[in-house]
């Protein structure tokens, strides 16, 4: 089996898949845990359907670099859901589901009216479930996503501790002199930087897995947010790792994979959290 | 000059205006108490002294060198801090972050205050427990240890023992009176008249009737005494 793995290893599209995957998986677990705790669990799943409504006007528009169209679009509406916060009007999961609900039929009746595939389900499969993209990825697309990780995990890094201000009480940040509309803001960007990323990894369907398992498998192990927060982004790299290693070796998709991995990752943090507190009491 | 002068304040929502021409003045050393029945926009008030949300119309001046951050806010709490995995020195140092601007990390006089501070509300041998796991009476010294990061001069609170057991609402109201003895000045949202005819030394009522006053004044109004009455009607 090791024979086997060295040898795909030769191949650099393999060496590709694994760099890009795990960068993915260690971005979109940072902040993961921010966006479960502020209710926002299934931003992930709304904005990469945006992203594929983008995708697919991008397609009929017969664009070269579709990342041209998909990233503004995709952080505007983050930045639509995120900026409103505790006080929207219409509350996070309502607008999550309507825009997810909405930019999917729109993407799906552009593709099927404008198409000019003949294989239309083929590519809105894809589109969705990443398919194999993961592994077509040219080596100009892994240093952007090089970059961008970096950057990404830099921004956390340096805005950690205002970060955790903003989540755990805006009002308070605000009340007290913290710019809580512009850190908001920023975490909005962030968050639809990483879903653009991550769509080529595991498609628009798996983004919320990369995005909540990590953190709520990180919840039930630790008691403080940065010890979560450090949990969460090595139980991430480390299943996704895993889950790629797996999908090549036995031949699955790569992204219903790494889900599969995190899920089961996720049952045993449950358990040792039950252990575990049973210990403590 | 007054530390807060409250000029001809209309509040509300979308520029309808629940409470209008409000007018008070919050002098350094005050122990203010804001009373009045559900939805008279008590907490509406404190989200418009906290620059929270813009005033339908007049003003909010500031003296004393106050700045516009050196008010501490003690909220009420949100569903959001229910489950959230936060160690209590996580959360006492979060009330730096006002004067941290744009610096990434706390630096150590900022350490050093919330050890202070949790050590003056009693909680620092709580200090690596998770937040979500402490009594509620805990849980508003934890927060109350974050509004004493954030200023040294003015807190402002939002119904601070709801909730809390007699025990801890005890506690929790003479913390306050402790606080407001070393000279903070303190505003208070409540429902309890009781308390607030007790520790107070001001009683701001808002509702169908507006009153401003001392307590004294308060207790000889009609405002006060109808309001009194109802109260202990209301437990009898």
């Amino acid at each position: 089996m090791l024979d086997k793995l060295a040898l795909y290893l030769e191949y650099p599209f393999v060496r590709y898949a694994l760099i890009v995957g795990v960068l993915i998986a260690l971005c979109s677990s940072l902040l993961g845990v921010t966006l479960v705790l502020k209710r926002f669990s299934f931003i992930g799943d709304g904005l990469s359907h945006v992203a594929f409504g983008a995708m697919s006007i991008a397609a009929v528009l017969n664009l070269t670099n579709d990342m041209m169209l998909v990233l503004p679009i995709t952080i505007i509406s983050a930045i639509l859901l995120l900026r409103t916060g505790q006080n929207a009007k219409i509350k996070g999961d309502a607008a999550i589901a309507m825009i997810s609900v909405g930019a999917l039929a729109f993407g799906y009746l552009i593709m099927n009216i404008f198409s000019t595939s003949s294989n239309l389900s083929g590519d809105v499969c894809s589109t969705l479930f990443g398919s194999t993209s993961i592994l077509t990825l040219t080596q100009k697309e892994v240093w952007l996503c090089t970059v961008l990780s970096i950057a990404v995990v830099i921004i956390f890094f340096l805005f950690y501790n205002k970060i955790f201000a903003v989540t755990f009480d805006e009002n308070f940040s605000k009340a007290t002199g913290t710019n809580a509309n512009a850190y908001n803001l920023l975490i909005a960007i962030v968050i639809a930087v990483i879903i653009v990323l991550a769509m080529n990894l595991v498609g628009s369907l798996l983004i919320s897995a990369l995005v909540i398992f990590p953190a709520l498998s990180a919840m039930r192990l630790f008691r403080n947010f940065r010890a979560v927060t450090i949990c969460s982004a090595v139980l991430s790299v480390i299943c996704a790792f895993l889950g790629i290693i797996i999908s090549i070796l036995a031949g699955t998709p790569v992204g219903s994979t790494i889900v599969a991995v995190d899920v089961a990752a996720f049952a045993v943090c449950y358990i040792a959290g039950m252990i575990m507190g049973g210990v403590r009491k | 000059m007054a530390l807060l002068t409250i000029q001809n304040l209309s509040l509300g929502y979308d520029s309808h205006a629940i409470v209008e021409n409000l007018n008070f003045s919050v002098n350094t050393g005050d122990y203010l108490c804001i009373v009045g029945e559900n939805g008279s926009g008590k907490t509406t008030l404190m989200k418009t002294l906290l620059h929270l949300q813009e005033p339908v119309s007049g003003q909010i001046l500031i003296g004393d060198r106050l700045k516009k951050n050196e008010i501490g806010y003690l909220p009420q709490q949100t569903i959001v801090q229910k489950d959230f995995p936060a160690s209590v020195r996580e959360i006492v140092l979060s009330g730096c972050q006002g004067r941290c601007g744009l610096r990434p990390f706390y630096n150590k006089n900022e350490k050093q205050l919330a050890e202070d501070n949790m050590e003056r509300m009693g909680i620092s041998a709580l200090r690596n427990r998770c937040y979500r796991e402490l009594s509620g009476g805990q849980q508003q010294r934890v927060l109350l240890a974050r509004a004493l990061c954030a200023t040294r001069k003015v807190l402002l609170l939002d119904e601070p023992v709801s909730g809390l057991d007699p025990k801890a609402t005890a506690e929790m109201y003479s913390l306050i009176a402790d606080l407001n003895h070393e000279g903070i000045t303190i505003i208070m949202i409540s429902h309890d008249i009781a308390a607030a005819v007790r520790y107070a030394s001001h009683i701001l009522h808002i509702g169908t009737t507006v009153f401003y006053g001392t307590r004294d004044e308060y207790m000889e109004s009609d405002a006060g005494k109808f309001f009194l009455m109802q109260q202990k009607g209301g437990e009898a």
